[in-house]
């Protein structure tokens, strides 16, 4: 294995990366261009709005409305590249300075969900794979049942018996601790419910690998062989889901500050939807494109790291992982 | 018998489809009747599960909402399945051009959340129920493209598609006797589970009021509303999402058998 190659791998998934960026932005370009509606009306103000026709030629010339689509739809790169996603047709705000104010919450749940369920997940597979029958049909069904579990429905069920049950949270709001628990948990379950599964089936297939028996015999306790030994295997299948867990997070994120009328991306894009306000929706859209390649990427180095089976041998092309 | 809860979960989907199609079987109530003397009741005699704000009867609603729901679970399938499949089946048959372009565009589809996707769909298009299945259908183009290009490509290579070609027969017989009929059953089982996440993500929809507008009854619109009134009616929240999970837990039960018969598994 030289630099060189892993370097060649490295700078090939870049430009992967970077031609996925590319055809987002191309296809926000798209549904702006040829969504029906005159753009200079709705950035003025909308369907409702009365603007005089010098104001309309005025925005007109301004965003360059006017020119051919294909320096319009070089323009839209360039300034996506510069980091403009244009300006929100119902705040008057630039959309990143929009995205920028909600993100804090919305990274805080995420991270909050993303680590509940992973170690939830974790948790459940370790103690129960390879386990007596009822445990591991005890653990496949509440598996099943959680993964199962739409988050708005489990948020209201949260609600129900937490907030207005116990009064042990709060229902509403996003200031502190308190007011994260049952979003994050909402939001959570279902992911780790889909994680458990996949990790428990994959815990179960390496403990009846070979190397596992040696481990064993060598005197190994039984918790030392499943940490040490069998985890980081199973934890393969785990990460080549990283975009669904990452798509499931975003979506979730949606509808569990809907739920819990928590600030955040989430909130900011469905009132967008409603007042189509279509700049900041293919903002936000655009923008968890970018986390999902730059996850992907992160994870796929991530596999060279955790599988040396993948690093690239000099003369010897490196194994495909997955279907591509 | 060796699982009898694939049996309950086919049983549960069966009634589920009739209750789609015949709701009037499963109860004498009107779903739209509004009785402002009987609001937020709890579950008891004359409303099995209660009623909601306008002392409408909560099962009916439930009952009457089976098939806008599982219309937009199996309908956004459908569309996935349909488009998806095509795609897919050229990017696995075509030259290395087609396939490029297709799964490089499908790569680009892959990288959005599928219910970020569906919002866009909306954005554009607006709200209601067949946009909202519309949404979530396209929305599943991509992934369903991949995996029937994946089905098709191992299927071009068995040996029996080798035998056909070498028996003579044209390109296009090979391809609608032996191919597609190959690569459509593993697909549909996978779709079987798929209608779950599609019902899941149409009734999403429905709750953040994007989908199916009140007062028709649907599951995730009832839930919507339903949210407004946690502190005093918890049956009002809690039985509508019961039965989107009930509905997800069996096709995904009924799938995942159907999937380990197809692969020789004993379920």
């Amino acid at each position: 294995m030289t630099i060189t190659s892993i370097l060649r791998l490295v700078g090939w998934r870049l430009l992967a990366g970077v031609g996925v960026l590319w055809g987002a932005a191309t296809l926000t370009f798209l549904v702006l261009h040829f969504t029906p509606g005159d753009p200079a009306q709705a950035i003025v103000g909308g369907e409702n709005a009365a603007p005089t026709p010098e104001v309309i030629a005025q925005v007109t010339a301004e965003y360059g409305l006017d020119q051919p689509w294909y320096l319009q739809y070089l323009d839209h790169l360039w300034r996506i590249v510069r980091g403009d996603l244009g300006t929100s047709y119902r705040l008057h705000t630039p959309v990143t300075q929009a995205i920028g104010e909600q993100a804090a919450a919305t990274v805080e749940l995420a991270l909050a969900a993303a680590v509940i369920g992973l170690a939830l997940a974790l948790a459940v597979a370790v103690a129960t794979a390879k386990r007596r029958r009822w445990i591991r049909g005890l653990a496949a069904g509440s598996e099943l049942v959680v993964a199962s579990t739409p988050t708005f429905w489990l948020g209201i069920v949260l609600l129900t018996v937490f907030s207005f049950g116990l009064r042990l949270f709060p229902a509403t709001g996003s200031h502190g601790l308190a007011s994260l628990v049952l979003p994050a948990l909402a939001l959570a379950l279902p992911i780790a419910g889909v994680l458990g599964h996949v990790l428990r089936e994959a815990l179960e297939e390496v403990l009846d690998e070979p190397f596992i028996v040696s481990a064993r015999t060598r005197g190994l306790a039984d918790l030392t062989v499943r940490l040490r030994h069998a985890l980081r295997h199973a934890l393969m299948p785990l990460v080549t889901m990283t975009g669904y867990w990452v798509g499931a997070l975003l979506g979730g994120a949606v509808i569990t500050e809907t739920l819990f009328t928590r600030q955040g991306i989430g909130r900011l894009l469905i009132s967008a939807v409603n007042a189509k306000d279509l700049p900041v929706v293919l903002g936000v859209v655009l923008l968890s494109a970018w986390i999902y390649v730059l996850v992907n990427l992160v994870v796929d180095l991530l596999y060279l790291a955790i599988d040396p089976r993948l690093r690239p041998v000099a003369g010897v092309r490196p194994v495909a992982k997955g279907v591509s | 018998m060796k699982r009898p809860g694939v049996y309950l979960a086919a049983a549960v989907l069966v009634l589920l489809v009739l209750a789609a199609v015949a709701p009037h079987l499963f109860t004498a109530q009107d779903p739209l009747a509004v009785d402002s003397a009987r609001t937020l009741k709890p579950p008891g005699a004359g409303h099995l599960l209660g009623t909601d704000e306008n002392g409408r009867d909560v099962f009916s609603r439930i009952v009457y909402g089976t098939r806008t729901s599982l219309l937009l679970g199996f309908g956004a399938i459908a569309i996935a399945l349909t488009f998806g499949g095509l795609l897919g089946l050229a990017a696995g048959l075509g030259n290395r051009l087609v396939e490029n372009v297709i799964m490089r565009i499908s790569d680009i589809g892959l990288a959005f959340p599928e219910l970020l996707l569906a919002l866009v769909v909306i954005t554009v298009a607006g709200g209601g129920t067949s946009n909202a299945l519309l949404a979530i259908g396209v929305a599943g183009i991509p992934g369903y493209a991949r995996l029937v290009r994946a089905q098709t490509l191992t299927i071009r290579g068995s040996s029996y598609v080798e035998a056909a070609h070498a028996l003579g027969l044209s390109a296009p017989r090979v391809v609608f006797r032996h191919v597609l009929p190959n690569a459509v059953k593993p697909v549909l089982i996978l779709a079987t589970i798929g209608v779950g996440s599609a019902l899941v993500a149409g009734s999403a929809l429905s709750f953040l009021g994007l989908g199916t507008p009140p007062p028709e009854p649907e599951w995730g619109s009832m839930l919507s509303t339903a949210r407004n009134f946690i502190s005093r009616a918890w049956w009002y929240g809690v039985f509508p999402g019961a039965a989107i999970t009930l509905t997800v837990i069996s096709v995904t039960v009924v799938g995942r058998a159907l999937r380990l018969r197809s692969e020789g598994k004993s379920w």
